[in-house]
């Protein structure tokens, strides 16, 4: 049975796990390689390895990194932060990463997409979007630098272009839910899910078992992914997976 | 010592780094005279079909895999490494595969609500007696990434299948040749403990 993805996602800055609220206080919450490891064993279908701040201060991910963590780390991990160009994307995925992220620098350079789908493959392309509720109420803008600057671009349209570019999959946070634990957006991550024919990974605002529940069935999401609960152990992945499942979700358990 | 060919596709850091956390001792090679002298061989690959026959075939390996394997050496075949073994596949219809095994790779069929490439975790349906699943439980979660799947023409060959918009064969075990469509690399404990049982044949 093909199941629905669970995904814890370390945000990180200067080698270290962070979580940011609402993007911009920072908490510290670990080493990633010992983080991205324990998630593997706790049950997580994928890892999402983020370095938040690489798009707005002009810094690599370090490859360094990502080489230690793909040592210890046997499930799929998909690597974002300043990834500008397609020797980024090799870079990377020589290392060990499966998946590479893209937000800033394919806004700014949407050949980036199609290029690097070119070049490795659809499936290693995730385009994140950070999408904020505009507040007419006409619907979400796209943001970039790590949510800081509003590029007044519709997130719908935005993530049907990604994937008309040849995006394997979107990675869609709504920066109004993000830190919030109030729940997932499920409208924008519907919306989105209904307008492209690639998995959608919903992220930003998840606070409880019924909100992942809640993105996977009314929000259409194909995963789920969460940052601070699950680093400061307010919710167990497995806890979780057995708690979707009696719900009938298809998870993978072990 | 285990030998991953390496023939420019994809994943072999991620095969390699599996093997290694294992206490494999793995050489990362393009050299037919180490590669024909290996215990055992690991050809991956991510990628499309016809390139890779075409880098098979450019480095000279199409005859090294073949001398291999039929001098009985243990011969692991992983996502595109299976497709490879077998004769044709429609991702490049005018390519002609490995031939070691009969049967074919098919494009998976479009069936509304799924998703393709057929990309995340599913479950295998596991037959009793194979090698490369032992003292495993008999329907396990692996990682699949793939547009294409293999209809083995002998389905005694067939290991363990999974169902995803059609009947997928997802492992085949023949003699010393076994192949995997999901990546046990990527497929946490139960995928090491798959590379685990194949190293100790």
């Amino acid at each position: 049975m093909f199941t629905k993805r669970i995904i814890p996602c370390l945000d990180c800055k200067d080698g270290r796990v962070v979580k940011g609220t609402s993007f911009l206080n920072l908490r510290d919450a670990g080493d990633p390689i010992e983080v991205a490891s324990m998630y593997d064993k706790a049950g997580a279908d994928e890892v999402v390895f983020l370095d938040i701040t690489a798009s707005s201060d002009g810094r690599n991910t370090t490859v360094d990194l990502v080489r230690k963590v793909a040592e210890r780390l046997f499930i799929p991990f998909t690597v974002g932060g300043g990834i500008r160009t397609v020797d980024d994307f090799k870079a990377l995925l020589r290392e060990g990463a499966d998946k590479i992220s893209v937000n800033s620098a394919a806004i700014m350079n949407p050949t980036l997409i199609s290029e690097a789908a070119d070049k490795f493959g659809s499936q290693c392309v995730v385009v994140a979007i950070d999408a904020k509720r505009r507040e007419d109420g006409s619907g979400w803008s796209v943001y970039k630098n790590g949510g800081r600057v509003d590029m007044y671009m519709d997130a719908i349209e935005w993530a049907m272009k990604a994937e008309k570019l040849g995006a394997g999959e979107i990675l869609l946070t709504s920066m109004d839910c993000d830190g919030n634990k109030s729940g997932y957006d499920i409208e924008l991550t519907r919306m989105v899910a209904e307008h492209v024919s690639i998995p959608v990974i919903a992220s930003g605002g998840a606070g409880d078992k019924q909100d992942f529940y809640d993105v996977f069935v009314e929000g259409k999401a194909d995963a789920a992914l969460a940052a601070s609960l699950f680093h400061y152990k307010e919710l167990d992945i497995m806890d979780l997976k057995y708690y979707l499942k009696k719900k009938n979700i298809s998870m993978r358990m072990i | 010592m285990i030998a991953i060919i390496d023939y420019d596709a994809g994943n072999l850091k991620s095969v390699e780094k599996a093997f290694i956390s294992l206490g494999q001792e793995i050489l990362v090679t393009r050299d037919s005279s180490e590669i024909i002298e290996a215990e055992k061989i690991v050809l991956p690959g991510v990628g499309s079909f016809g390139d890779a026959m075409n880098n098979l075939d450019h480095l000279g390996l199409i005859d090294t895999i073949k001398t291999v394997v039929h001098k009985g050496i243990p011969f692991l075949g992983i996502c595109l490494g299976l497709h490879l073994l077998f004769e044709k596949s429609e991702e490049a219809p005018d390519v002609e595969g490995l031939s070691l095994l009969e049967g074919e790779i098919l494009k998976i069929p479009a069936q509304k609500g799924l998703k393709i490439p057929h990309m995340g975790w599913n479950s295998l349906d596991v037959k009793q007696g194979s090698k490369l699943f032992h003292g495993m439980e008999k329907s396990p979660y692996v990682y699949f990434v793939h547009s294409y799947y293999l209809k083995a023409a002998d389905e005694n060959i067939v290991s363990a299948s999974t169902e995803y918009s059609t009947h997928i064969h997802a492992s085949v075990e023949k003699d010393n040749l076994f192949a995997c469509q999901f990546h046990p690399e990527k497929s946490s404990t139960v995928g090491l403990k798959i590379l685990s049982n194949f190293a100790d044949l």
